[in-house]
């Protein structure tokens, strides 16, 4: 099986002030395609200076990470743009949806970054995302006529339209109810099942339950990394909710 | 990033904010608007100013005595009888550059028909005078060069005169008008002309042949100017100095004397006029180029403003795979969209207000081209100018920040 993130060694430090922060003290570990890894921590554990790093938005101090046998180190800031763009898709907490703009523009987002593709395929690739996530019928709908939950399946879809070897994704139920979250971490399951790697950082060990594996942070060390043996089915979970929770 | 995904991006953009966009736009549409209203204003009043001044004649030059050296006291131009019939003759034959000549002296007067009179100064001149002030016969019959050298008591008349002496409307062709006494018979009648640059009627004029002036009304033999046109407007300064150098060498003037004539030209009345209105249309124009200036000052305002509220977006662009530039150009393409669009709706409303100003004010108005073009240069400029500062500043944030942002 291909090997999708590879990290070797890897520091990352801050300076504050005169003071050199650790936030990464020499992380090893690596990812397998079809993958789905929650990577966990308290605040203040490095989780989110790693994804940073995974998700080649920032640079580390010291050691090597290779993406899809890559290493963005050297890259510049144009060329690790470019790198992000074809691949990796991104979902946050907070969706970032662009406001007034439809889910199908939204979507359409990072391929109008991509040179290599024209208008109309850029619309079916949209289409297609927003297919894949059960939203082909609010195609036409701004963020704020969508529920959080749909928010997030369009940005899941954003995600998704750039066909990257990675989904990576920051506290993504973090915003939302546990029915939603539920819903959405069948999603994900499903994605994976369709072979998609994912890496998801959450601070909630319910979420991590869905995951394959679980890799914990502290103090900018690794300090568990287990293969979950039996991934809970979060549809299962779902079903096993008591119906119309919130009301 | 193709450029139609470009202009997609800001059309949406301004079109999200459009009460915004539009007041930031005001100041643009407002500096354009006056540049061109102020500049249509300014250029339609020296126009109107030369326009007026070459119905005179454009290449009209007038030669007058100048002042005398008299046992070092000097002598006004009235004064002095240095002109003569002879350098008339002599600029006639001998000067190449000039198409008509005609000596002029006035003498004035009463004109008197039946119980009308009207105080009136009559021109002496020969037939070249109606090509070199551009005036045309209305009805009858100019004098000739027959009438000329018999010194004939025949006159040709302007429309003041014709109105002030035959006032039941009379054809006053073939009757006779008496001037200072002596009788003289219109033959003539001039086209309408009316008030020059400077405001003189230019219809209250008697015209006849300058020896019947010179030995009727004034009795001397001295010319008080002699009026010229030179070949054409350009010739004006060559027909000059060969005016001066014929005079010269007829009143007999030592190198380095000074001259007792002088030659002026039309194009340097010209000159001094429309510089006086061509001052006033360079701080009209000053004056709206500051507004233009601050209707940039307000768009970089605006820039500011949207990249710091769209920090988030910026952020998630960036992530998903924008490029220094894409986001550069992506809020440069958006300001010089709001100062373009801003310079067309200026432009238009400044064209509109100079033609209201023209005919309600009835003032002398002329758009031209070239302001339509520089102030749409301006403006796209001024869109490129202040919104690259602001553009700059998006395309360098660190999207980890900016996707934090609150």
């Amino acid at each position: 099986m291909k090997t999708i993130i590879e990290i070797k060694d890897l520091k990352r430090e801050f300076l504050v002030g005169e003071e050199v922060v650790k936030a990464l003290r020499s992380i090893s570990f690596s990812i397998e395609e079809g993958e789905f890894v929650t990577i966990m921590g308290a605040s203040g554990s490095g989780k989110s200076t790693l994804l940073n790093i995974l998700g080649c938005l920032d640079t580390p101090t010291e050691g090597e990470y290779l993406l899809d046998g890559m290493s963005a180190r050297k890259m510049t800031k144009n060329e690790r743009a470019r790198f992000r763009n074809k691949k990796i898709g991104f979902v946050f907490q907070s969706y970032n949806l662009l406001p007034r703009t439809t889910a199908l523009e939204n979507v359409e987002l990072p391929l109008l970054y991509n040179p290599d593709i024209n208008g109309k395929q850029r619309r079916l690739k949209a289409m297609q995302a927003l297919n894949a996530v059960s939203l082909s019928d609010r195609i036409h709908h701004t963020p704020n006529q969508l529920s959080g939950g749909q928010q997030q399946r369009v940005a899941i879809a954003r995600a998704l339209v750039n066909d990257p070897v990675l989904i990576l994704a920051d506290e993504a139920t973090g915003n939302l109810d546990t029915r939603t979250s539920y819903e959405l971490m069948a999603l994900f399951q499903q994605l994976n099942e369709e072979g998609k790697t994912i890496v998801f950082v959450t601070h909630e060990p319910d979420i991590a339950g869905f995951s394959k594996r679980n890799i914990v942070l502290k103090d900018g060390k690794v300090i568990k990394d287990t293969l979950v043996a039996r991934p809970a089915s979060a549809l299962e979970a779902l079903s096993s909710l008591p119906v119309n929770e919130e009301e | 990033m193709q450029v139609k995904n470009l202009i997609k991006i800001a059309f949406k953009a301004i079109g999200t904010n459009k009460l915004r966009s539009f007041l930031t736009m005001l100041g643009i549409i407002i500096g354009v608007a006056s540049v061109i209203a102020m500049l249509a204003i300014g250029q339609g009043s020296s126009q109107s100013i030369t326009s007026g001044i070459s119905d005179m004649g454009s290449n009209m030059m007038i030669i007058m005595p100048g002042s005398e050296n008299f046992r070092g006291l000097r002598m006004g131009p009235s004064n002095i009888q240095s002109l003569t019939v002879k350098d008339y003759k002599d600029l006639k034959d001998k000067a190449t550059y000039l198409s008509a000549v005609s000596p002029v002296t006035n003498g004035g007067g009463q004109a008197i028909y039946g119980s009308n009179n009207w105080p009136v100064s009559i021109l002496g001149a020969n037939t070249d005078i109606l090509s070199i002030r551009k005036y045309k016969i209305k009805s009858g019959d100019m004098f000739t060069e027959r009438d000329v050298i018999a010194s004939a008591k025949v006159c040709v008349i302007g429309k003041t005169i014709v109105d002030n002496l035959f006032v039941n409307g009379e054809d006053p062709i073939g009757k006779t008008v008496r001037f200072n006494k002596i009788p003289f018979k219109v033959i003539g009648v001039l086209t309408t002309k009316g008030e020059n640059t400077m405001g003189q009627d230019q219809d209250d004029v008697i015209i006849s042949p300058y020896t019947t002036v010179q030995k009727r009304i004034t009795a001397n033999t001295y010319l008080q100017s002699i009026f010229a046109s030179a070949v054409s407007e350009n010739m004006s300064d060559k027909a000059a100095e060969e005016i001066t150098a014929i005079l010269r060498q007829n009143h007999k003037i030592k190198a380095g004397d000074e001259d007792d004539f002088s030659v002026r030209s039309q194009q340097e009345l010209i000159k001094t006029l429309s510089s006086t209105s061509q001052i006033l249309t360079v701080l009209l124009a000053i004056i709206a180029g500051i507004s233009l200036l601050v209707g940039g000052i307000g768009i970089m305002n605006i820039m500011y403003v949207s990249v710091t509220e769209r920090t988030r977006e910026i952020g998630l662009r960036i992530a998903v795979g924008a490029q220094t530039n894409n986001v550069l150009y992506q809020f440069l393409f958006e300001s010089v969209l709001l100062s373009f669009t801003g310079g067309l709706i200026g432009i238009t409303l400044g064209v509109a207000t100079s033609f209201i100003i023209k005919s309600i004010l009835q003032w002398p108005i002329t758009v031209s081209t070239y302001s339509i073009l520089l102030s749409f240069a301006v403006c796209t400029f001024t869109g490129i100018f202040f919104g690259w500062y602001p553009a700059r500043k998006a395309s360098r944030l660190d999207p980890i920040e900016a996707l934090r942002y609150e």
